[in-house]
């Protein structure tokens, strides 16, 4: 349950930019996690709820952007999205792909905010 | 007062990650090679990790450990008897180490002095995997007690190591254990990551194992290049 340091994470920083950008009220954060980011997206919601109570981002939405999990094929030459995250082959030609290209990213993307 | 939708980018685990830098660039500077290893409990890392510290100290080799742990210090002890300096994090119930812990707890030790640190994190084959502690090599273990698709179950903490480590080795028999399939489950999730096989209790692949830690420190204090300390 590592989701509970995430969302304090989150939300640190979510209120960093917040003040930042003067906010009165924050109605959304919207997070990129990558299907390769061992981060689940109930336990997140759950302790992002709990820890954003009693500030700015009380109330506020945690908008979930999934990022797929991308692999370069060096045999077709192409960045190609795996069927499956726990078998890292290329879906046209089956041939094994190990280098992730895009997936494992954990991100604020961007702040819904009243400013 | 207006909405509006506003880009910010930020990682989450920047904080993390700074420090893991930080620390990084301290391990290179000492040339202590550090690794990080990683399982769920019961899979053998403080066996293993005892018995690479004593075979490491008999040859001479300067070693040091730092055991993550939810309550206990059971393991620390353990390993105290291997007579290498071994500091205790108590995480308090949190399911994995960071790198600002490794950065409190490193104080305790003569970093300069070292050719290894080992870090055992806590058992979780989930939570540790996000987070960076400036280690030189990840190193994940799976017993054969565990089955063979365990890798298929935890591909991101399988994904983000370097090389696995099949642990019990010698029970493999018992347990009905399928090699291929076991080394089939970690190829799909990382392929061709490297794989070596273990018994801590009968001392079996233990050369193979400190051979193989030598060869990445090697490798690893080569890419740092000649101005490296401990070359």
């Amino acid at each position: 349950m590592h989701e509970i340091d995430l969302a304090q994470d989150i939300v640190n920083l979510a209120l960093e930019q917040a003040s930042r950008l003067r906010a009165t009220r924050v109605l959304a954060v919207n997070l990129r996690v990558g299907q390769l980011a061992g981060v689940e997206a109930g336990a997140l919601h759950a302790a992002y709820r709990e820890a954003s109570a009693r500030t700015v981002l009380a109330g506020s939405r945690l908008a979930i952007i999934d990022v797929p999990l991308v692999v370069w094929c060096a045999v077709c030459l192409a960045e190609v999205t795996p069927v499956r995250i726990n078998r890292l082959r290329c879906p046209r030609c089956d041939t094994a792909a190990g280098e992730i290209r895009r997936g494992r990213e954990l991100e604020i993307a961007a702040l819904e905010v009243d400013a | 007062m207006t909405t509006r939708i506003v880009e910010v980018r930020a990682g989450v685990l920047r904080r993390n990650d700074e420090v893991a830098r930080a620390l990084r660039r301290e391990f290179e500077a000492a040339g202590v090679f550090v690794v990080n290893l990683v399982s769920s409990p019961g899979t053998g890392k403080t066996s293993l990790l005892q018995l690479t510290l004593s075979r490491l100290r008999e040859s001479g080799i300067r070693t040091a450990a730092l055991v993550g742990d939810l309550e206990t210090d059971n393991d620390a002890r353990r390993l105290a008897e291997s007579g290498v300096p071994v500091k205790q994090i108590n995480t308090h119930g949190r399911c994995h180490l960071e790198a600002d812990m490794i950065g409190t707890h490193l104080a305790s030790f003569d970093v300069a002095a070292l050719d290894y640190l080992f870090i055992e994190n806590v058992g979780n084959l989930v939570c540790p995997a996000s987070y960076d502690l400036g280690e030189a090599l990840r190193v994940v273990l799976l017993s054969v007690t565990e089955g063979e698709d365990k890798p298929l179950k935890y591909p991101t903490m399988v994904n983000s190591s370097d090389l696995a480590v099949i642990t019990k080795i010698d029970l493999a028999a018992v347990c009905e254990f399928d090699r291929a399939a076991a080394h089939a489950a970690i190829h799909d999730v990382r392929p061709a990551m490297p794989i070596l096989e273990v018994s801590a209790r009968r001392g079996i692949g233990i050369d193979p194992w400190l051979a193989s830690l030598a060869e990445r420190r090697e490798a690893w204090l080569d890419r740092l290049g000649p101005a490296a300390p401990g070359t």
